[in-house]
């Protein structure tokens, strides 16, 4: 199968969208003809689709998905891009109290589907304002729907859906990810929310890992084969709507269970899934559960202290044979 | 004018303009030798503007500076070492290597740190206004911020609060025609942001932000309407940044001959032509100038790479006071 990168794959998502349906349009910062977006996502899809439909905006991610809100609840399918994870901080109110509600609370009389697009994660020394994860955010707020790609197969099937539902997506992206080549079908495919995805098989522990971890949480699992401990990565792929029973199968199957998150530890996606596999799942456990995850600080710059409290392979082959 | 300011003063800005020219130069110098890690925003072009307003504010007067901060804190007055250590990411670094060149920060100067959300130091700057206020000093707050921060809601809300209360702040914005890629006007349909003032109630004020003398003339007169507690004034700086936005923008948005014409009006080649006509300074003087802050940048780039990277577990330290 050819392969494309996570960029690529995004990009095809947008074009192949935008083509097989005009109420679907892009909006955000420097995403138009002079730049094509902060990672470039965009590039090249304002000279096809005009800039009516990748529009460049000010710098009022409020506005932007306000705006989006209100494209949305009229007959338009818009998909926002904000720069950096970070700032998605500054349309915290549209997103989470408009966005998300305006379904329930107009009792189901309106839908609103959009999809904002933005990257997380550190890795690239860019410090405390550009570097967070905070996935964790949007799975607290009922109403809107978290996807958390991985790879570039998974990033394209997963905006394709989100693109056509009918509700609010958040669309997280990884700043790592974004050169990272993988097989893309040539043909239409779609991927459905809440259906996770094992990324390797194993017997001994299952890793439940997102976004960048994945990679990560795949080099431990190649290293630890060769101590003859075989581990299973499961990526769940979207955080809301959750797919409880493939880790719960997993984790029957192995036992053992380490979720790994590059978001802080204290009530992220870590925390959540800890407590759900506690809930639901402690009669088939052989060990704690363990949790990898950042150590509850911001994101610093310099290069030794951002290693120090970003998740690495070494973190998780210790977490693993802990309970092993 | 020129000759209305006293003789040392002239000399003085002139110096740290220079000062912010070469650090800047120094380092992209130094990002090309990989040894800035992460990205830079630099000032080269703008540094009339961060020495016309930080001329005339003491020690105790505060300024909010923004991710293209680095002429902010030289002209604030903040050390060239530990600036440098903090853009290398040592240990010796203001934050001690946590913010890096985005983020840099002296209090003892009142430097209230640069944020690189766009717009977050506006209503930060209004605070420190209102503290000033409740606590009855004679201290200043400028606010510095870019065009394209002015599209932020923070831009308005802030401004609006500021007058209202009539709190002593200055709001500087530079403009350099480009929030990255886009142009003012694609973002916005008035031409001076100067002329938002009105919705506010406050002086709204144009000046050549290539001109050193100007915008502290500008400043001047808006300190002077602050210490009255006569509120805030909004001071728009035209300008141009010399370089790309960051350091992967090869800038190619541009328009040809854009870079040349803005070169040309450089606001530190305008400021020397000016002292040599009117006699403040002699070539020689120049070049003695020119060597000792040559000189003072050398020691602070090896001050930087000397120094070391913090330890690891640095990193879990200040998360709380
Ligand atoms: C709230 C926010 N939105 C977007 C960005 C990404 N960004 C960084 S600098 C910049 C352009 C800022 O333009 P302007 O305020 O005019 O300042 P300049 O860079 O020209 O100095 C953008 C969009 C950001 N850091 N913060």
């Amino acid at each position: 199968m050819r392969k494309i990168t996570y960029r690529e794959a995004l990009r095809e998502a947008l074009r192949e969208e935008m083509r097989r349906d005009p109420s679907v349009f892009l909006l955000g910062e420097d995403i138009g003809r002079y730049w094509g977006g902060a990672f470039k996502v965009t590039d090249g899809l304002a000279e096809e689709f005009g800039d009516e439909r990748v529009r460049d905006t000010p710098i009022s991610e409020s506005a932007i998905i306000g705006t989006a809100v209100g494209a949305a609840i009229t007959g338009m399918r818009p998909v926002a891009e904000i720069m950096f994870g970070d700032l998605t901080a500054l349309a915290m109110d549209q997103i989470a109290n408009q966005a998300a509600k305006i379904c329930y609370m107009f009792g189901g009389q309106a839908k609103c589907p959009l999809v904002i697009r933005t990257p997380f994660g550190a890795g690239v020394n860019i410090a405390s304002h550009h570097s967070q994860s905070l996935e964790a955010w949007f799975m607290h707020v009922p109403g809107i729907n978290v996807a958390v790609p991985s790879t570039p197969n998974d990033a394209k099937g997963l905006l394709k859906t989100a693109i056509r539902g009918e509700n609010p997506v958040f669309f997280c992206e990884h700043k790592l990810l974004y050169p990272i080549e993988g097989e893309v079908p040539e043909e239409e495919y779609t991927i459905p929310f809440g259906v996770a995805d094992v990324k390797r098989e194993g017997a001994d522990v299952t890793i439940v890992a997102t976004l960048f971890m994945v990679h990560k949480a795949l080099n431990a699992a190649a290293h630890l084969e060769k101590e003859d401990i075989s581990v299973e990565v499961v990526d769940p792929r979207t955080l809301t709507p959750l797919d409880k029973q493939a880790m719960m199968k997993s984790v029957k199957k192995t036992g053992r269970i380490v979720v790994v998150s590059e978001d802080c530890k204290t009530a992220g996606v870590s925390a959540e899934i800890a407590a759900i596999i506690a809930e639901e799942a402690i009669d088939y456990l052989d060990a704690p559960i363990k949790r990898v995850a950042e150590p509850d600080t911001p994101i610093p710059f310099s290069p030794p202290l951002e290693r120090y409290v970003i998740p690495d392979e070494k973190a998780i082959i210790k977490a693993v044979k802990e309970i092993a | 004018m020129a000759q209305n300011l006293e003789r040392e003063k002239l000399i003085g800005m002139y110096r740290k303009m220079l000062e912010i020219r070469l650090f800047e130069e120094k380092v992209f110098e130094l990002y090309g030798q990989n040894l800035v890690p992460g990205t830079i925003h630099l000032y080269a072009g703008q540094e009339a503007i961060a020495v016309g307003v930080c001329s005339n504010l003491g020690k105790d007067d505060y300024i909010t500076s923004t991710h293209r901060g680095h002429g902010h804190c030289i002209a604030k007055g903040a050390d060239l070492k530990r600036t440098m250590a903090e853009i290398l990411g040592k240990e010796t670094g203001y934050c001690k290597g946590k913010g890096g060149s985005m983020h840099i920060a002296d209090f003892n100067i009142g430097m209230l740190g640069a944020t690189a959300v766009v717009g977050a130091g506006l209503p930060i700057a209004v605070g420190a206004g209102l503290s000033i206020k409740l606590r009855k000093t004679d201290q200043i707050v400028a606010c510095f911020f870019g065009e394209g921060a002015s599209n932020q809601g923070t831009f308005h809300e802030s401004i609006n609060l500021a007058s209202t209360w009539k709190l002593p702040v200055i709001f500087v914005c530079e403009n350099n025609l480009y929030a990255m890629g886009t142009r003012q006007s694609i973002a916005m349909n008035v031409e001076n942001i100067a002329d938002r003032a009105v919705a506010y109630g406050i002086p709204g004020v144009v000046v050549d932000g290539n001109d050193v003398l100007a915008v502290y003339e500008a400043v001047q007169k808006g300190v002077e309407r602050a210490k009255k507690g006569e509120g805030p004034t909004l001071i728009e700086c035209k300008t141009y940044r010399q370089k790309g936005h960051s350091r992967v923008d090869p800038a190619k948005y541009r328009p040809k001959g854009e870079v040349e014409e803005w070169l040309a009006r450089d606001p530190i080649k305008r400021l020397k032509e000016k002292l040599l006509q009117t006699n403040t300074l002699t070539k020689t003087e120049i070049q003695r100038i020119e060597k000792e802050v040559v000189t003072k940048i050398e020691e602070a780039v090896k001050f930087a790479i000397e120094s070391p990277y913090p330890s690891s577990e640095e990193a879990l330290e200040d998360v709380y006071a």
